[in-house]
């Protein structure tokens, strides 16, 4: 074995910084180093990583093998005609941005951070703000190459059992080598953006019902530490990419350069209970305050419109030591009630989240273990060292499932294992299936196992 | 698999007839646990104990375990874990002795040594091979404020606990970055059978009290957790003490 693919033990947590465990961790550089690497992870199995953003144990596996895919990150073909890309599995879509985007085309979908892997994008079948106009990851995805646990290499396309279960399946049907994409044409890399405030819960729902069709991305940010009659209070960024025309003539040479912003990282070490309500509550008041009641046409590049985190580096350090939890759940449409009760609760709570965000789903996609359902999703972050988070995250899980909903597996740290087959009722099929392709339990992440999915 | 929480999913307790331990168990139950393992030497009381755990829903095994008996842990330990990771290993067997008889007949302070110490010391390290090997998990390790200074009444017990005390601590740093988490928990004098009759030093705490503050350590992965909290002062007070005024300490 070369000796960069030497393994290294050493211990890994997700984004969240929650639960270390360690692993050996393996960066196969090439198809067959990958294929080694399954061969010989051992007894308790291997995992594979992209770029460590899931929030939970997802690409960790304690006492076993841990594939870093971040090795196979070269782009191998882009058809700028047709806009497909072929590209390694550990590719991250910064990657991809910065060599596509002068070609004049964009990934089909971004989640709020450009530092994941198309590998990763697959596994856990992510969206973006434009959910509702263009589905979930694996809606793009016309075939992907699988390293299954037999050593074996397949090509999965679209429609077939094993790659509705690898959309969303979370690694665990085996390593994603190669994956064919589907592209956006965009003619500049500015967002042409309208932003509006909302000033609770009901009128923030009704903006986003009503008008969200218009758009093709849309969010809303969401103040969960306003109560009373400002419960639910959001600022709605919503917009497109824009045309030429809309760009001043001095810009228009220019339209498609990609820059992106970086400020200094965060400190490793940083106090625990930094965000605290009332630094939060003061955060939240200001992000409010500071955004236009209604504005229209702002032209903002795609980092600041996507990506605002991305500029600092390990921004996850803020929550200090203990970590931080993201909570994610859908409902349905027509379980409304439900949304406005959640929310009314973590008010209530008081938990000092200060990036929560609502996004309304559209058309679900038929990964197995995929998140995404048609109606509301909410996310956010809290402190993991908050008092009595578990008694209460698991409160609103009953919530959530008895209306039909699910929270997001690629976030998860914390689920009661019960409730996942209500939140996933394909579940049984995935795990029919990983006893088909996978008899001797080669992939094994902490999630599998502590879910035992 | 533990949660973002340090909740632990499966359990083992060495000594699992402990008031204190049993406690705890019944916590973590009504958080995440659903496979518990009580190691103890067979009696009805540790049959009692699992039984009135199943009650509660998960599922419980009893195991013949022996701290006096250093040879078995391996094989022991080994048939627990080769059933299924073990999230947490909660280290909770020891006796107090009589401290007056105890000092009258030296055999019978060794046996509370090999017991709270040697046991202790045996079981620790195949528990913590075990975890290493799974590459996750919590030792805790259930020491006592007794061992923080030796006192005149139980140096002992207080003298076993002082070893089992370092030895955990040792193995914590031993176990930095391996996955494994140890803390040590350090109750003062905790309202119980094995404290029965006895009479009751100041800051005295309960089972539940020590359970809910493990609970509190898992969850921000302590390496030592005082009960009560006041205890950490209060003996880094008492540490400091000189040995004559120490020895007329009423305590």
């Amino acid at each position: 074995m070369s000796a960069s693919t030497a393994p290294v033990t050493t211990t890994v947590t997700g984004w969240g910084r929650t639960a270390p465990t360690a692993a050996r961790l393996i960066r196969p550089r090439t198809y067959e180093e990958a294929a080694a690497a399954v061969r010989e992870c051992g007894a308790r199995g291997g995992i594979p990583r992209g770029l460590g953003r899931a929030y939970g144990d997802a690409a960790q596996n304690a006492g076993g093998a841990v594939f870093d895919m971040t090795g196979l990150d070269r782009i191998h073909a882009i058809d700028a005609d047709d806009g497909t890309v072929l590209c390694g599995a550990g590719v991250s879509l910064h990657r991809l941005m910065e060599v596509l985007l002068p070609l004049g085309w964009f990934v089909p979908v971004t989640p709020g951070t450009r530092q994941v892997t198309v590998g990763g994008a697959i596994g856990a079948d992510i969206h973006g703000k434009n959910h509702h106009v263009s589905g979930s990851f694996s809606r793009h995805v016309l075939s992907f190459e699988l390293l299954t646990a037999d050593g074996e290499i397949r090509t999965v396309g679209r429609g077939t059992p094993l790659f509705d279960a690898t959309a969303g399946g979370m690694g665990l049907t085996g390593v994603i080598l190669t994956a064919t994409l589907r592209l956006l044409p965009v003619e500049t890399s500015l967002m042409s953006v309208d932003t509006e405030r909302a000033s609770d819960l009901d009128d923030l729902m009704a903006r986003l019902a009503g008008t969200d069709h218009h758009y093709r991305y849309s969010v809303a940010w969401i103040d969960l530490l306003a109560r009373g009659a400002a419960t639910g209070r959001a600022v709605l960024t919503r917009g497109d990419h824009a045309p030429l025309d809309a760009l001043p003539a001095r810009a228009r040479t220019r339209a498609l350069e990609f820059r992106t912003p970086r400020f200094p990282a965060a400190p490793a070490f940083l106090p625990e209970g930094l965000l605290s309500r009332t630094t939060v509550g003061l955060f939240n008041e200001l992000w409010y305050r500071k955004a236009p009641r209604a504005r229209t046409g702002e032209l903002q590049r795609i980092p600041s419109f996507f990506h605002p985190l991305d500029g600092v580096p390990h921004w996850n350090r803020v929550y200090g030591r203990g970590g931080f939890v993201q909570y994610q759940f859908v409902v349905g449409h027509g379980r409304e009630d439900t949304l406005r009760r959640i929310v009314r609760r973590i008010a209530d709570r008081r938990c000092p989240s200060f990036l929560a965000v609502l996004k309304r789903f559209g058309e679900a996609d038929p990964g197995w273990l995929s998140f995404p359902l048609p109606g509301w999703t909410l996310a956010l972050d809290i402190p993991a060292g908050l008092p009595g988070l578990g008694a209460f995250l698991d409160g609103l899980d009953e919530e959530v499932a008895a209306a039909g909903g699910r929270v997001y597996l690629a976030k998860d740290s914390r689920l009661r294992p019960e409730l996942l087959a209500a939140m996933y009722p394909r579940l049984d099929d995935f795990r029919a299936l990983r006893a088909r392709v996978d008899p001797r339990g080669v992939f094994v992440s902490d999630l599998s196992r502590r879910l035992a999915l | 698999m533990k949660d973002a929480f340090g909740l632990p999913q499966s359990l083992l307790v060495l000594g699992g007839t402990s008031e204190i331990a049993l406690a705890t168990v019944r916590r973590l139950i009504a958080r995440r646990t659903r496979v518990v393992w009580l190691a103890g030497r067979p009696s009805p009381a540790l049959e009692t104990a699992a039984a009135e755990l199943r009650a509660l829903g998960p599922e419980v095994h009893t195991v013949a375990f022996d701290a006096l008996d250093p040879g078995a842990h391996e094989e022991v330990l080994g048939k627990i874990f080769a059933e299924g990771d073990v999230d947490m290993v909660l280290l909770a067997f020891g006796v107090l002795g009589d401290q007056a008889g105890d000092e009258r007949e030296p055999a019978a302070a060794v046996r509370v040594v090999q017991t709270n110490y040697t046991g202790a010391v045996s079981a620790g390290l195949v528990a913590a091979r075990a975890l290493q090997a799974q590459g996750h998990g919590s030792l805790v390790v259930l020491s006592s404020v007794a061992g923080e200074r030796a006192r005149r009444s139980n140096f002992i017990y207080g003298s076993s606990k002082a070893g089992l005390d370092a030895f955990a601590q040792g193995l914590g740093d031993a176990l930095h970055g391996t996955g494994v988490h140890v803390m040590v928990v350090r109750p003062g004098f905790v309202r119980s059978k094995m404290t029965e009759g006895l009479p009751e030093t100041p800051l005295a705490t309960t089972p539940e009290s020590v359970a809910t503050a493990v609970e509190l350590g898992l969850r921000r992965r302590s390496e030592t957790v005082w009960v009560p909290g006041a205890l950490r002062v209060v003996m880094s007070a008492l540490r400091h003490v000189p040995r004559g005024l120490f020895r007329r300490l009423a305590l």
